[in-house]
Order: C-alpha cells, then structure tokens, then sequence
C-alpha cells in the first residue's frame, strides 16, 4: 500500500515546458503546487557546463541526458497482422528526462501553426471537396482557432526571448518574413539569427528561383534579453552543440533559462525528482481524479492527493499514462471507437546530400545553432494548390544545418569506399564544402485509421507495467508528398552551386532505427466532442474533468512544423481558462 | 555511475533536501536552484597504455584492422596510432560494451530490419566471438596466420570478404561484425580526443574541424572563409578560448 501524503492543490506529472508554464501560472494564482518528475534535476552550471558539454560521443552519439530504454521504451510494428518487437535502443526519435524534458535538448526551432492548420479537415473539404482526402485518413479540426491560440503563442514566444523576422503583423506583410504566417500582433522578441554561408546562399538561390526566404524563427538568441519573469537569457555563440546538448551559454530557451529560476523561489511550489509516477488515481465514480501515486528512487510508493491533476509528460507517456489508469476509452482500429491511442502522428521529414567544388565553398557548417538557416514555406501546409498533385499536406523546406560535428555529420559521395584512403580523401575534400541538413523538408504527418498507440500484450517495463506499442507506417500521401518537396529542395541546391545532389526523399517503410524528429503527436487528442476525442478544446479531459492533458499528445494531426510553439500556445491558453474559468467553478468546461 | 554522482550532490544543498520520514527517497527540491560550485560530472579521460577488454591476440588483431581501415597516408596517421584500438577497447570494457542502458527483457525475437536490432549480444561478446573466428578464418585460409601476421594486401582481402559477407565467421555474422568495427573505429577517430581514437586531434586536422571551441560570433559573418582557429579537444588543451 502506497503511504499517504498530505493534500496539494494541484499535481502535475512531468516538469518539462508544460509542467514548468503551468506551474508558474497556477502558483502565481496562489495554488499549492507539486511537481512530480521521473527524472534528476538539470541545472546549467552544473549539467551542461562549458568546459565538456561540446561532446559529440558522449551526448549525441551516446545521449546521455536522454531517457534510457532500459527506464522504459515502446514496442513497434508497421501493421496489425505484424508482432511488436521492443525499441532497445533509440533510432526514430529521442526522448528527453529529467527536469526541463525536452526543453533542454531540443533546437529550439520555435514555429506556429498555420490557420489553415487548425481547421484542417473543414479547410480542405471546403477547398477540394470532401472526397480529395483520402478515405483511411482521420484528420479533423481542433477545437481551437489560430484567433483563440495567438495570444498564447505571443506568450511563449516572449517568454522564450524568440528571434525572428516577422511576416504579417495585424494582417500588414512584413519585408523579409515569411509572408504566409498568420497575422501576429506583435513582432517577434528579438530580431532574427545571423546567418552561416550555406545558409544565406540558400536564401539567396531561394529568392532568385522566386521563392520569399525568411530566417528560421529560434529560441537560441540573437541577442541578451530579459523576459518578462525578469530572467536574463544570453546571446547565441553558433556553438554547433545544441540539439541533444544542453545550453552552457544560457542562450537556448528552456524551463531552466526562462522559469525555474522564478519558479523555484515560490514558497507554493516543489519539485519531487528521480520519481516515476504509477497511476492517476480515480475516485469511485471514476469521474473525478483524487491525486496520483508515485514511486520514490528507493522503489517505495505514495500517493499524492490533489485537487486538481496536470499531465505534462512527453506525448507518449500521457497516452500510456492515461491507458494505465483506466482514463477513457481505448482505441479500437477496427471499429474506430474509443479516443485514447487514436490518431497517432509524426513528422514526414527528408532532404538532400549537397556536394560542392571544394576550392569554391567553405560552408564552415561547425559554426552554427540549433535554429538558424533560411527556409521558405510556399509548401507548407495549404499554402499551394494540391488539386492537380494528388496528396494533402506539406512542409518548410530549408537549410537549416544545425552543425558540423564530424561523427553524425560527415558526409561522402555515395560512391565512396566505406573505408580505407579513399574514404579519408573524401571525409577531407568534401567536410567543409558539402550541405547536410537532414529535415531539410520538415513536413506534415496526418492522421490514419490504423496508425494508433496502445498498450502491448507481451513486452514489461521495469515495474512491470505494459510498454507502448507503436503501430505505424508511411501512408502514400506523405511518400507523395516528400518526393514532391525532397525535388523542390533539391532544385535549390542546385541553384545554389552544387555538383552534386543526393535526393533522400522519405519513403516506407517506416524505420525506427531513422531519426525522423521527435515530434511524436497525437494519441490523446483535442476536439469539440467526446465522440472524437479525450480532451475539451482547453485540454481539459472529457472523462475526468479535474484533469487536464498538455503537450503533443493533444494535436488531432501533425502539421508542417515543429511543434513546440504550438505546445508552449496550448499551455498558455489552457492555463488562462483553468485560471479565469476552472478554478471559479470547477467542472466541465465544455458540456458535451 | 552518472546517477551516482548525482546523489554525491544530495545533502550539502541548503534547498535540497532528501524527504524522508514524510516523503521517502524523493528529492525534494523547493526554495530556490539547488546549485552547488564543482558539482559537475566530467567525462572520464582514457589513459593510454594496457588493454581493459582486449586479451593481447585481440588487441593485435583490432589495431592490424583499424590500421587498414584508417591507414597512415599524406591525410593522417593511421588507425593505430591514432589510438583507435585503444578507443574500442575502453568502450568494450564500458556501459557500450555490455548494452547499459538499452531494453533487454525478453523475449528476444527477429523481426523486419526496420524493427531495429534484437539481439542480446553485446557488444563486448560480439568483438570476443568475431576476433577468435577471424584468426581462425585466417589460419585456415593462409597457412596458419593469424589476420594481424597477414601482409596488407591480404589483410584488405579479408576485410572485403567480411564487408561483402564471402568470408564466413564460425559463430558471429561476418557483414554484422564488420560494421560494427567500421562504425566503431570511424566514431573513435571522430571523436573528442579525450577518448582515445583521436590523438592529437589528428583527424580533426584533417578534415579542418576546430573542435570544441565554443564561439564563433566574431566568424558568423565571414562567410567561405577559411577558420584559423587552432583546433582544440575538451581536455584543456593550451589553446582552448571559448
């Protein structure tokens, strides 16, 4: 029997970015607060100093900040008919632990959505007749509007200290942005990145083929800045050791740079951490959360009672958290019932090899950030005319090479030797003079019928709970569709000089050894009716109204982006209605 | 051994404090950033000389093939003199070497390649099985040597038989281990130098790679210019400036 602690308002599960803005905002409305984390604190200083965090082996090739499988992995399978085998070690993604999650080791690419994006289904139905989508897919609007989201992605943004050029201000385009954004209220934080020389020659290809190339919005910082909790950021030094590293400069925007250190001053707030939660716990009518329950380092459990539970995990761990709590209903592929595990999604990303004459360009790519380079966005979601092309969706396209690091990134002709003098002689002509950016077309991953998460029947955790099995695969539309963008991408390496171009358009089957991102989404997601999905358009669950459910997890498909602009929106919006309407009279906030 | 330390950091805090009778081995962290000047985790540094993992046939046989894949040319030294022996052998001797870390209940079947990897051989057993078949393989082959006696040209036939999967290792798969070494020996010639597969930062020299230099402010706007900086590893080398 777990022992018993004393009550808090509010407990949340996970202290990454959602668990971090909604403490903030939760205790500044004077509510008590504990945060529960599977992981061990991180503190700048101490974890990512600047005497050995530049470590390629030890961080990216090995990934040391991250979750190790060993902790608690997922199951894969491309179908239904095929048995799922556990992921022993991370290939397709990566995901994060400890305090700040994902926060700390992203690129901190800091993106909205499209318009268009939120009104998916009713966009493209309206735009190409219902019948253009393809009958297995399953996207659907989201229950929220880009109106609803945008003060909450100004938030985040001047939060994060965002730099970046803006493209529509109050409707008015703005020279050098990205012209397709919707209509912000406000120009970004900070102006936006200067730029390596791969990259400001792509923009330059990119203009010249008639494209309108804008610098990719990031929260690694073109310049000092102070945030409106007062916390001071520092200014981006192009490192090239940022995604899968943690910040030693203080310039990346994470929990750690903009809100712990307000957040843990609050006499209202504690952080429990090396503590993995077991279950939300439910009282008898099942329709009211009573707290969670949570196992210590030592292996001993407790409950934590509370009044009201946030779950900020990564997307993953919400849906099996939800699964292993008996919080609605499972999805069920062949009838199509049942929300949690529904619509599952992640990102259909590709790209070019670009190899240059090496006595004309040195691109130097070690100097370089998380989030940099110009993209254009012509592509992107409903922004071109799919009607003669036959597939939906889309992606930016960009150079937007994070760094130069020569294990992950060296690149050789395809027709190179694997080994011996010949490769040497092609690692040293080619390293400064080829373009490797892996997600150059970052693109759209839409929902499918039999693409679903749910718990599997043979592979354990350490605790001996159920993993989560991935059923998923590459549906024809986003093959189409990445063939489509991988040609346009390449089309501007050429422009840009290349001698040779190598086209790595995504293709299935889907591969869990290839790192796509991590932007897994879905499985829990947002909607205007229980009937087609777990949460309420404020992220509140249907089931269990005393729960609310942040992060990816809620995205009914996944867009053209990265997504964490659009979690870090989510969080905000949530947080303004538990606040102004939830905590006055708590209950549904939408009746179904 | 990273959490170890972590719990070293436990105690001396001021807001750090270890729940106990109320909370059990929770970290309970309120009042403020739990911080503490030193309390960093290094990496550990690879000391030269002797084989942690490797028995001495072993460690011939990986710095001869090593030698191969990395030869000493006009680019660099070669494989083993860059320490790439060396390097594999403390990561066998380590968490790498034996999956730490990685999901290892059962059962363990085979799927589609696109499954990942299945197997619960580690690779420390991986290199200990391909090793003796390899000097088996090669003492069969070429009256009675062992690979590391072959002459260069041979060594390279050998090699190729195993990269293409023609040469047939009693008890490993002969294209496995041969990625597996490749990968291995090219990660530690990559790597920081303070893992030893990359001395004197050799091959970082060669491909132009400054290293962990921390800032390029003062270089973002010379576009396709050459960087003089001097390369430098994240072991305190002289001529570390951020």
């Amino acid at each position: 029997m777990p022992r018993k602690l004393p009550r808090k308002d509010v407990a949340i599960i996970g202290l990454g970015w959602t668990g971090s803005i909604l403490a903030q905002e939760l205790t500044d409305a004077g509510l008590d607060v504990v945060a529960v984390e599977r992981g061990p604190w991180r503190n700048t200083a101490t974890d990512f100093p600047i005497s050995y965090m530049q470590d390629e082996l030890r961080f990216r090739i090995q990934h040391e900040l991250f979750l190790q499988p060993s902790q608690n992995t997922v199951t894969f399978r491309h179908n239904a008919s095929q048995t799922a085998l556990p992921v022993r070690n991370w290939g397709a993604f990566m995901l994060g632990n400890g305090v700040g999650g994902a926060g700390v080791h992203w690129n901190a690419e800091t993106w909205r959505f499209l318009p268009s994006d939120f009104v998916l289904k009713s966009h493209l139905a309206q735009r190409y007749g219902a019948g253009f989508i393809p009958a297995d897919m399953t996207i659907q609007d989201w229950g929220v509007t880009w109106d609803d989201l945008e003060p909450h992605y100004d938030s985040f943004e001047y939060l994060c200290g965002t730099s970046g050029t803006a493209g529509n201000i109050n409707g008015k385009i703005q020279a050098g942005g990205n012209p397709f954004e919707g209509a912000r209220s406000r120009p970004y934080p900070t102006p936006a990145m200067k730029q390596g020389y791969g990259h400001a020659l792509f923009g330059e290809a990119a203009k010249e083929l008639g494209y309108k190339p804008f610098p990719q919005p990031s929260g690694n910082l073109s310049q000092a800045y102070t945030n409106p909790l007062g916390v001071k950021m520092g200014q981006c030094t192009f490192c090239g050791f940022c995604e899968w590293f943690g910040c030693a400069n203080y310039s990346k925007a994470s929990p750690q740079t903009t809100i712990l250190p307000v957040l843990m001053r609050k006499s209202n707030f504690e952080a429990r951490t090396e503590c993995e939660v077991m279950q939300i716990n439910l009282d008898r009518s099942r329709s009211s959360a009573t707290g969670i329950t949570y196992v210590d380092s030592s292996g001993e459990e407790w409950e934590q009672p509370a009044d009201l539970v946030l779950l900020c995990a990564f997307q993953l761990f919400n849906v099996q958290m939800l699964l292993h709590s008996g919080i609605g209903a499972p999805y069920d592929p062949n009838t199509g019932q049942g929300q949690i595990g529904r619509n599952f999604t992640h990102q259909t990303v590709s790209g070019a090899l670009g190899f240059f004459d090496k006595d004309k360009y040195n691109f130097n790519p070690f100097i370089s950030a998380g989030s940099i380079g110009m993209c254009i966005d012509e592509f992107n979601g409903d922004n071109f005319d799919h009607g003669p092309l036959g597939f939906v969706g889309g992606g930016y396209i960009g150079q937007v090479q994070t760094n130069g690091r020569p294990i992950q990134t060296s690149a050789v002709p395809p027709d190179t030797p694997a080994w011996g003098s010949k490769w040497k002689q092609a690692l040293k002509d080619n390293y400064l003079s080829n373009i490797n950016v892996g997600p150059a077309c970052h693109a759209s991953f839409y929902a499918y019928r039999d693409t679903y998460l749910d718990l599997d029947p043979t592979y354990k955790d350490r605790f001996g709970r159920p993993l989560m099995r991935l059923t998923i695969d590459l549906h024809d539309n986003e093959i189409k569709m990445s063939a489509f963008l991988t040609d346009k991408y390449a089309e501007i390496l050429q422009k840009m000089g290349a001698k040779q171009v190598v086209k790595q358009p995504r293709k299935g089957p889907y591969d869990i050894t290839q790192y796509q991102t991590s932007h897994l989404c879905g499985g829990a997601i947002m909607g205007d009716n229980p009937g087609n999905s777990a949460l309420n358009r404020y992220l509140q669950s249907w089931d269990v109204p005393n729960l609310f459910v942040m992060g990816a997890s809620a995205f009914p498909q996944n867009c053209g982006y990265n997504p964490t602009g659009t979690v870090g929106a989510l969080a905000y919006w949530s947080a303004a209605a538990i606040v102004s309407q939830y905590l006055k009279s708590p209950g549904p906030l939408v009746h179904a | 051994m990273y959490q170890m330390s972590r719990r070293q950091l436990l105690g001396s805090s001021a807001v750090w404090l270890l729940m106990s009778s109320s909370a059990g081995r929770a970290d309970l962290i309120k009042g403020g950033l739990p911080w503490r000047p030193g309390a960093t985790d290094p990496p550990d540094a690879v000391t030269p000389g002797g084989w942690k993992y490797f028995s001495p046939p072993e460690a011939a046989a990986v710095e001869a093939f090593v030698e191969r894949l990395i030869p000493s040319d006009d680019l660099s030294p070669g494989g083993k003199d860059c320490g790439c022996a060396v390097y594999i052998d403390r990561q066998l001797a380590g968490p790498y070497g034996r999956f730490e870390g990685y999901y290892m209940f059962g059962p363990f079947q085979s799927g589609t390649k696109q499954q990942g990897p299945q197997s619960p051989v580690t690779p420390a057993q991986q290199y200990r099985k391909a090793l003796a078949a390899l000097d088996t393989a090669c003492r069969a082959k070429y009256s009675g040597k062992a690979f590391a006696e072959l002459a260069d040209d041979r060594k390279d036939e050998v090699i190729k038989g195993l990269e293409d999967g023609s040469l047939k290792l009693d008890g490993a798969d002969s294209q496995d281990f041969f990625k597996l070494i490749l990968k291995d020996t090219q990660t530690g010639f990559l790597a920081d130098p303070i893992y030893g597969g990359n001395r004197d930062m050799a091959s970082w020299k060669m491909i132009g790679f400054p290293g962990a230099h921390y800032d390029y402010r003062d270089w973002i706007d010379r576009h396709n210019q050459t960087v003089t900086l001097p390369p430098v590893g994240i072991n305190n080398h002289p001529n570390w400036s951020p």
